[in-house]
């Protein structure tokens, strides 16, 4: 069994993320869990949403030392949820940076050293997913960036991913998001 | 069959659907809220309603199953409280058709002001309870719920978490049952709840509670799960059972309980006298343990695993089988990241006027303004309750009449659907029995917190129709409030302006600030952006004191992200240098 983390900030679309990625595993055949937390954790706090998947998965939520792969959409938030990582695991970090409310009045700054420190304990991808959602115009289809960045992992290789965004995205937005999708996994690895 | 992924939350809309359910009546709560916004597409085979508040969703489901049909009501815990009343009196009475009271538990307080343990609820008002631990026993047991319902003649609790709720596990999807309608004929000894009618009542409910211990010992909704070789007996329910099913492995035999009021007591003395220990495995509150204990069986619980906060499986291994995985803590320290008010929420501007003045006692409420609290606009004394905000804040002006303290000026201040939910009594509190109160409603159209859903005041029902606006102002001037004022929250001097005049009216003022939640679907937005010119910029840090996500420090001048701009201008208003302009 296979045990995620998918981390960021409240409204970078965690949630739309790991209804792809677990529709697609349904697709494959897995059974799948997946866990999420509403309401006052969507107003730009930090969000976290929990997959699992296997042969059959049990509980739909982990503990500290458990899960294999960390997905975030933000920098910082990659640390701020590590200790739910095996030592060792696959962290995905987007190289995004998003200033929490709480250092706004400059007095402390963004805290430094985060990559190194994550590269040190985890086998750590860094994504410059931003830089890719520019280029397509639309700085808020990070998370698909990342998606198709994540894709590239031996776990999900044979997936069905079109197909699910497909019926995953309104239509207006599919365009935009297939192509997230593309630049996302065609980006260095 | 093809399987689906479905919430717990929507796994109960689709079992109640398949179980022909009628009429359903819910107040939106986390972690419930997702139920009724998934009955809609059930039309026409079911109604469903947003109700004014619990205690009116559970009277009008009461209602229907008393008409003969097949009826539900769905709340988060605190609800209950609300719905209590109406709830014990139900228990003595009995039913028509199936009547289902779905309550939704919030261990951690994801989203909540407490984490009650409404199990409670269960044993004190005598109302058999199912706990379903996935979506696919939340779409089967919700069936159950009401064929108990039905054979007993006693409504049914659902109680559920926010595990169980918020978690996505697979389903299928079966075809809704035919049910044939009884026609309706008056039976007031039954439903009259005179003393007379409720002694009876009450003795027969006893016999009925006799008759579920019985039904709970030989269900199969209560099951064992042997392991051969195990030494430890584990007692468990809810989505705690996957905890302790995921920590325990084969090292242990299960009774897993999904119907746990009346507990199988019978059925848990020979199951715990097969093992060297029995532990059972529960979140929050002792409920089981305690009931087992006193039925003279021996086991452990609590003293291992706490009764705060939530469990999952990794806590029940280390607290019970004493097992610590290895992990990673960071060493560098990470600055907070709290939720706020949204950029361009208009509850912002309100809170920034009253922030201005520390005589100003500020008694808030439930809903997104309760992030009013937070830094830098620290704009609260007290958050209780839904309706709490307008009678706290009556008592604290009759404190403060008492102590002749005349310094202190009191407000309550709470949202448009909670103004309907209970804020109506409050208000008229604050007119029956005279204070000095001036009442707040921060009407932004919408219920927001829990993700837009309508109430009385926005014109839509929650099956997608228009329906008559109650208009806030006219109830407020109905009541004796003479003066009434009505301001746009995005111009701060209005606001500022209204507040003064509030405070110098002789008689009773009520105030209304009133402006659209940006994320209502197709709510006019405003295009304009807001930026800073650095030549002009002084780095007074003024505007930071609006707490808007929007703006930080860049290179030690003030600056606005315009991807976040909500386009308020409130920044504009405050900047004392005229630094801020429309860009």
């Amino acid at each position: 069994m296979t045990s995620m983390l998918i981390v960021g900030v409240g409204g970078q679309g965690a949630i739309l993320f790991s209804k792809i990625l677990t529709e697609a595993l349904v697709e494959k055949g897995y059974d799948v869990k997946m866990s999420e937390v509403h309401g006052m954790a969507q107003r730009g706090g930090s969000v976290s949403t929990q997959v699992r998947f296997g042969k059959k998965v049990l509980s739909p939520i982990i503990g500290l030392g458990e899960a294999d792969i960390l997905v975030s959409l933000e920098e910082m938030e990659s640390a701020r949820y590590c200790s739910y990582l095996k030592p060792g695991a696959i962290a995905i970090i987007n190289r995004y940076r998003l200033l929490p409310g709480s250092l706004a009045d400059g007095k402390e700054s963004y805290p430094e050293g985060i990559v190194d420190f994550m590269s040190a304990h985890f086998e750590t991808h860094l994504v410059e997913a931003a830089a890719a959602a520019q280029a397509l115009g639309n700085s808020r289809c990070m998370n698909l960036v990342l998606l198709g960045a994540m894709s590239n992992l031996e776990a999900f290789k044979d997936l069905d991913w079109e197909t699910v965004i497909r019926r995953s995205v309104p239509q207006r937005l599919l365009d935009l998001n297939l192509k997230a999708f593309e630049a996302g996994r065609a980006l260095p690895w | 069959m093809p399987k689906h992924l479905y919430s717990g939350n929507e796994a109960v809309a689709r079992g109640a659907y398949e179980a022909g359910v009628k009429v359903c009546s819910a107040y939106p709560g986390t972690p419930s809220t997702e139920i009724f916004e998934s009955l809609p597409q059930y039309e026409p085979a079911l109604y469903c309603e947003w109700a004014p508040n619990e205690k009116v969703a559970l009277e009008v489901a009461y209602g229907a199953s008393i008409a003969n049909v097949r009826s539900m009501c769905a709340m988060k815990h605190v609800g209950l409280n609300v719905a209590a009343d109406p709830m014990f009196t139900a228990a003595y009475n009995g039913v028509g058709a199936g009547f289902v009271i779905i309550t939704a538990d919030d261990p951690d307080m994801h989203s909540s002001q407490n984490e009650q343990d409404n199990r409670r609820y269960a044993e004190f008002a005598k109302i058999p309870m199912l706990e379903p631990s996935d979506s696919l026993e939340c779409q089967a047991f919700i069936k159950e719920a009401f064929e108990i319902s039905e054979r007993f003649d006693v409504p049914v609790i659902f109680r559920m978490t926010t595990r169980l709720c918020h978690s996505k596990s697979l389903i299928e999807l079966h075809e809704p049952i035919e049910i044939e309608s009884k026609p309706y004929s008056r039976n007031a000894s039954k439903f009259v709840s005179t003393p007379a009618n409720a002694r009876r009542n009450h003795a027969s409910l006893e016999k009925k509670l006799a008759d579920l211990e019985a039904f709970s010992n030989a269900s199969p909704l209560n099951q064992e799960i042997d392991n051969p070789g195990a030494t430890i007996g584990v007692i468990s329910s809810s989505v705690a059972f996957l905890y302790a099913q995921e920590a325990f492995g084969d090292k242990a035999s299960y009774l897993k309980l999904g119907l746990t009021f009346p507990l199988p007591m019978d059925r848990i003395r020979q199951f715990a006298s097969r093992f060297e220990r029995v532990i059972v495995i529960e979140e929050l509150e002792p409920f089981m343990e305690t009931a087992i204990r006193a039925a003279g069986i021996e086991c452990e619980g609590k003293a291992m695993t706490g009764k705060i906060y939530e469990l999952n499986p990794q806590l029940v291994e280390q607290r019970v089988l004493g097992i610590q995985k290895p992990y990673v803590a960071c060493p560098i320290k990470l600055p907070a990241r709290a939720p706020s008010l949204c950029p361009g929420c208009p509850h912002r501007g309100f809170f920034y006027a009253l922030s201005q003045n520390a005589d100003y006692v500020i008694c808030g409420d439930i809903g997104c303004y309760t992030l009013g609290c937070a830094p830098p606009l620290n704009a609260m004394d007290s958050v209780v309750c839904m309706g709490g905000g307008f009678t706290l804040a009556h008592g604290m002006a009759k404190a403060f009449e008492m102590l002749g303290d005349k310094r202190h000026k009191v407000f309550g201040v709470l949202g448009d659907s909670t103004f309907f939910h209970s804020g109506l009594t409050g208000a008229s509190e604050i007119i029956y029995n005279s204070s000095s109160v001036i009442p707040c409603i921060l009407d932004n159209r919408i219920t927001g917190m829990t993700g837009q859903q309508d109430n009385p005041g926005t014109g839509r029902n929650l099956m997608g129709g228009s329906a008559p606006v109650l208009d806030i102002e006219a109830i407020l001037r109905s009541m004796g409030y003479d003066k009434v004022l009505v301001v746009d929250p995005w111009k701060l001097d209005e606001v500022k302006a209204a507040i003064k005049e509030a405070l110098d009216h002789e008689g009773h003022c009520a105030l209304i600030a009133k402006r659209p939640c940006l994320l209502i679907k197709g709510a006019p937005r405003t295009a304009r952006r807001f930026a800073v010119d650095t030549q002009v910029c002084k780095a007074c840090r003024k505007c930071l004191k609006l707490g808007c996500g929007a703006i930080s420090m860049k290179e030690g001048k003030s600056s606005i992200d315009p991807v976040l701009c909500g386009g308020c201008s409130l920044c504009a208003q405050t900047c004392p240098f005229g630094a801020i302009k429309e860009a």
